[in-house]
Formats: structure tokens, sequence, C-alpha cells
């Protein structure tokens, strides 16, 4: 009996997409598994440690990002269609929504000009490169979208998709801690604020933590923001002399 | 065959929206389009079909497990960044606590008529 030797068959397995999508799948347990066991703090969000735990991973055997993503896509490929079924709750909530829409509208664009607003006088007093600068400003909008304005404003679309993956992390983390202090309970508003600040983060915090409402009120703010900060951010910048 | 049929439906409307984004050389990504779609679809129907709520829910319960593979990218970002590194962390810090602040003060305060607290997660 021939035994292929441990080393050849790690070869085939690391670039294999197997192992990927096995990986990420078992991080994501994991993630849950401790995010669980520390009481369920919004400090470790699972999409938080699942991101540490893959990446911890990846730098010990030495598999670049290129080689985990082909395996991995087949997840981050059910993004499209996960944004299309947002539709769902929205429509299940659409009186709730029509009600609203005041608050809505006046939330939206105050929370866009808000997030550009500080980032950009932050940026300028701390001396942030303009390029950079560029692919920060658009940062709390869902990462097709802020890919896309980063090119625009002259930024790098790479740099701001990672820009934005953090921003989400971040507003995962401080959302509920905010929420608190200003004592804000209606799970509509706090969904809202989450899809604002946070994405498709936030959203997804919504739905898992908030309830359906909120996550349909994310939704709603993720698209609305995505749409409006398209439209706005090239026009700030242009306004600013930047 | 319900799931076929819902997944059908959603990758139906990602798939026109892709269609719209593209052709119109729209600034907003095809799967957006296609949420305003199928709500607009949905509107139309008065009621969402059972299949497609099968398939939609079950995606939006893990929505945050596909976010993870996109995540892991900011290992690729990390160099680009290092210049600016402690900029970026403040303002990732303080202009995402105010947006989060500003945003829930200004809707709490503006729907202050109808509070509804009842949905407990």
């Amino acid at each position: 009996m021939n035994v292929v030797r441990l080393d050849q068959l790690w070869v085939y397995l690391s670039g294999n997409p197997l192992l990927s999508l096995l990986a990420t799948l078992i991080a994501f347990l994991v993630a849950v598994r401790i995010n669980r066991g520390l009481g369920g703090t919004p400090l470790l969000h699972p999409v938080i440690l699942s991101i540490a735990l893959l990446i911890a991973f990846l730098l010990m055997t030495g598999i670049d990002y290129a080689t985990y993503f082909e395996g991995a896509q087949f997840i981050h490929f059910l993004l499209g269609p996960a944004t299309v079924a947002l539709a769902i709750p929205l429509y299940d909530h659409r009186q709730r929504v029509a009600r609203m829409i005041l608050p809505i509208l006046a939330a939206c664009l105050t929370g866009i000009f808000t997030a550009v607003g500080t980032t950009l006088a932050l940026g300028w007093v701390l001396g942030v490169e303009h390029e950079v600068l560029m692919s920060v400003a658009p940062r709390s909008v869902t990462s097709p979208i802020a890919m896309g304005i980063a090119e625009q404003l002259g930024g790098i679309p790479a740099l701001a998709a990672g820009l934005v993956l953090l921003t989400g992390s971040v507003g995962c983390a401080l959302g509920p801690f905010i929420f608190r202090i200003l004592k804000v309970q209606d799970p509509t508003v706090k969904g809202f604020t989450m899809g604002l600040a946070a994405h498709g983060f936030g959203t997804a915090y919504s739905f898992s933590s908030l309830g359906a409402a909120a996550g349909a009120f994310a939704g709603l703010s993720m698209g609305l923001t995505g749409l409006l900060t398209a439209f706005l951010l090239p026009l700030i910048t242009h306004l600013l002399g930047l | 065959m319900p799931l076929i049929f819902g997944m059908s439906v959603l990758l139906g409307c990602q798939f026109v929206g892709e269609l719209l984004a593209r052709g119109l050389a729209l600034p907003v990504p095809g799967p957006v389009i296609g949420m305003v779609i199928l709500l607009l679809g949905l509107l139309v129907n008065g009621r969402v079909p059972d299949s497609l709520r099968q398939s939609g829910e079950g995606l939006l319960r893990y929505l945050t497990l596909l976010f993870v593979p996109a995540g892991v990218g900011i290992m690729v970002h990390v160099g680009l960044i290092r210049g600016d590194l402690w900029s970026l962390v403040v303002i990732l810090f303080v202009s995402t606590g105010m947006t989060l602040g500003v945003t829930a003060k200004v809707m709490a305060w503006m729907n202050r008529g109808n509070v509804d607290t009842r949905e407990r997660p």
C-alpha cells in the first residue's frame, strides 16, 4: 500500500476550495460558541471573532487570501440574494415604514452628514493623506457602493472596502453601548441606526440580536444610506474643495 | 421544490438588478436594485409566497456568516493604512460613535409620537 506523504497531502488540501469553505464554517461555529460563552457581548461579535480566527489560521498555515477566497467565495456569493431578500422583512413591516417615513428621512440625512462631516473634519485635523481620506469618506456605506464612490473621489477602492468592514465591526461594538447611554429602546430606531452607521454588519447584527422589525429597518436604512451617499458625497467634497 | 422556486426568484431579481445597474451605469450595486424590484413585486402580488419566505428568511438568518469571507480581506489592506493607522483608528471610533448617537437621537425624537417598544428580541 502506498501512503501519500503528509506534506504532499497538505499541499493538495491547502489549495482546495473545500478547506477554506470548511474552515470558514468551523470558525463561525466556534465564534458563536465563544460569544455565547461570554454572555453574548457585542464587543466580541461572532463576525469579528470569526474573521480574527480565520486570519490567524491563514497566517499560521501560510495560505494567502486569494487562495482562501477561492473556496470562501461560495459563501460570499450568497450576499447578493440575501440583499435581495431584505425586501421580505421590509414588505412585512411596510405599514410601520410608511408611518415613520418622516423620521426615517430626517435620521438618514442627518446621519449621513454626521458620518461624512466628522470623518472629513477629523481626517483634515489629523493630517490624513488625501488618497486615504477619500477612501475613508464613504466608510459607512455598504462595500460595493463605497468602492464605487471612493473611485469617483480619487481614493483607493480596495482600501475603501477594508475601511468599510472595519467601520462595520466598530459600529457593532459601539452600538449597544451608545443605545444604553442615550436610553434608546425602540428596536426600529436601533435597527435603523445600526444599518445607517454600520451597513451590512449592522443589519446582520440587528437581525440576530434585535429582532425581525429591527432587521427590516436596518436593511432599509442600509439601502437608503447607500443610495443617498452615492449622490451626496461627491457634492460635499466638491463644495469643500477637497 | 419550494427552496428552488424561492432561490430562483431571489437570483432572478438580482440578475435584473445587475443588468439595470450595468446597462444604465448606475452607481448602485445590482443586489440593491434587485431588492427594490422584489419589494415592488411583493407590493403588486400582495403577499409573500411561502417558498420565497422560506429561502429568503433562511439566508437572512445567516447574514452574519456571509460577511466573513470579505471581512478576512482586511488582512490584505493592513499594509495600505500603516502610515495613517492611528488617525484612522480615531476616525473610525469617534465618527462611528457620533453617527450612531446623532442618528438614534434624531430618529427617536422625530418618532416620539408613536413609540413602540413592544417587540423585544
